[in-house]
């Protein structure tokens, strides 16, 4: 496996995730990916859907360098890579101004530009006038976008999510959608986006790749068409539920 | 439930109200009205079932004041005592709890140290302290260095077992959201496992405190020279048949323990209750 960043201008302008032939066996013998062939481009918001352990988060590790592939070929385009958890992993001590300060600190960047940073990311969020607050009482929505400023202060190239919206509510989970592709529009990071739902699926994405049950790999890639930024009523038109159905459709067959 | 129905806005009721709702009375009730029970019962031991002959084995309540607590000279004995105990129980807390969390501290950064260390800590739980305390006297002589020795034993275990549950038990998330970054191991230790683990420390200290108090008590009741703390006034009160005054030493004692315990609830409190969900 090669995580390159200094790829080629070329190269690096255009593929930023490149998976080939990947496989992953863990070490008790489980197989959860196998044969999957991925790339997301800059400009690209490539979406995830698959049941439940069929290795999509699984991807992501492997994306991320938190795991390694057993087989094939990783080439990871950028070493910027924003990564949101399932949970919101915000430390519980620190209020949400240190939490989102978090990455910067780690990553050795001086008091006063971390400030900025996170502040203007706190504003990207909505979460401004919150700072001062205890991830306790916080919403589960709003810990969720502290979490998404969090990783915004790394100014990805790349950004991960593993079903980041899957514990909140249907109305929050909206919500942040909207507000992701508004993220994603003027942020112009490329997105790799895992979850269990189509329709958000659709919603927020150019691409979705459908993973069939376990060992993980991809039976069927649908191009979304509609352009963005995307009004949340497209939803409800007849070309959004066609495409979800066939998702859904694939979902199933690569299910049984 | 009627009560519930009153109060209609009070639909999710707040701890405090939950407590009240639950009985009329005020919380501090029902103990004040068990402490007048007790003294009820005690009364009638001393004056009723014991003869007047025996009656220094449960002295009347007001005599362990009219008798001790009130007598100048037997009150500053006591409290001069107390204050020895209290420098030997406290100095073997800080000691047991920078050995304790320096201990699990160096177990969470390995497995191979956790696997070599760990054993100990738990055999030490095991060996009975008391059994060691005249081989501490043999070694360590039978003064303060000896009492502060007993109590750092006797408190060490809450201290390593706490401590390492709490750095150990991190979020997972949490943990990968710093080796994405990659964070070395220094910096995961100060600026996530060690807060992280702080609420599981607090509560580890709590217990050893109460554990060192009984150290230093312990202590003083093997160990007869050097400055004799309250377990000695204890034991002498107690060959000398001195009702009220042994009475006094022990609730002297006492009281110190929960003070103790109540401090360092408070302390963890003040530390950790701010962002700690306890109900988690």
């Amino acid at each position: 496996m090669t995580i390159a960043t200094d790829l080629p201008v070329e190269t690096a302008t255009t593929e930023l995730i490149n998976f080939r032939n990947v496989a992953m066996t863990f070490p008790n013998g489980v197989t959860a990916l196998t044969g999957v062939d991925l790339t997301v481009k800059r400009g690209e918001f490539v979406t995830v859907v698959g049941p439940s352990g069929c290795g999509k988060s699984t991807l992501l590790r492997i994306a991320s360098g938190l795991t390694s592939a057993t087989e094939g070929s990783v080439t990871v385009g950028t070493s910027r890579i924003g990564y949101v958890f399932q949970d919101a992993t915000l430390l519980p001590w620190r209020n949400v101004q240190e939490n989102v300060e978090l990455l910067a600190e780690l990553n050795g960047v001086k008091r006063s530009q971390r400030r900025a940073e996170a502040a203007k990311a706190i504003k990207l969020v909505g979460l401004t006038g919150f700072e001062k607050q205890l991830p306790k009482t916080l919403s589960g929505g709003m810990k969720m976008r502290a979490s998404l400023a969090r990783s915004l202060t790394l100014d990805p190239e790349l950004f991960l999510f593993d079903e980041p919206f899957g514990a909140l509510d249907e109305i929050t989970r909206e919500r942040l959608n909207d507000e992701l592709i508004k993220l994603f529009t003027e942020q112009q990071f490329a997105g790799l986006f895992i979850t269990h739902s189509v329709s958000e699926a659709v919603y927020l994405s150019t691409k979705v790749v459908v993973m069939s049950g376990r060992p993980g790999n991809i039976v069927e890639t649908f191009d979304v068409p509609f352009a963005y930024p995307r009004d949340p009523e497209i939803r409800f038109t007849p070309e959004f539920a066609a495409l979800a159905g066939e998702v859904s459709l694939a979902l199933r067959e690569g299910h049984s | 439930m009627s009560s519930l129905l009153q109060r209609p806005e009070a639909a999710i009721p707040t701890k405090h109200q939950r407590q009240r709702q639950r009985g009329s009375l005020p919380r501090w009730v029902p103990p004040v009205l068990v402490f007048l029970g007790i003294l009820a019962a005690w009364y009638f031991i001393s004056y009723v079932v014991l003869e007047p002959a025996v009656r220094f084995l449960l002295p009347p309540p007001h005599t362990i004041f009219s008798d001790a607590f009130f007598v100048q000279a037997t009150l500053s004995d006591i409290l001069v005592a107390l204050a020895r105990s209290a420098g030997v129980a406290l100095t073997g807390l800080g000691i047991a709890l920078v050995i304790g969390v320096v201990w699990a501290v160096g177990m969470s950064q390995a497995r191979w140290i956790e696997r070599s260390l760990f054993p100990y800590a738990v055999i030490l739980q095991c060996i009975p302290i008391l059994a060691l305390v005249p081989l501490i006297g043999f070694w360590f002589g039978f003064d303060f260095p000896a009492r502060v020795i007993v109590c750092v034993m006797i408190a060490l275990f809450p201290v390593v077992s706490n401590t390492l549950f709490g750095l150990q038990s991190v979020d997972k998330g949490q943990r990968e959201l710093f080796q994405l970054q990659k964070a070395n191991r220094w910096t995961v230790l100060t600026k996530l496992e060690f807060p992280a683990a702080t609420p599981a420390i607090f509560a580890g200290i709590r217990i050893s405190a109460g554990l060192a108090v009984v150290g230093a008590i312990v202590g003083d009741f093997f160990f007869r020279r050097g400055d004799p703390g309250i377990g000695s006034l204890i034991s002498n009160y107690q060959s000398r048949v001195q009702g009220a005054e042994l009475f006094a030493a022990i609730i002297t004692a006492s009281v110190f323990g929960v003070l103790i315990f109540v401090f360092f609830g408070w302390l963890g409190n003040r530390f950790v209750g701010k962002w700690y969900d306890s109900g988690k």
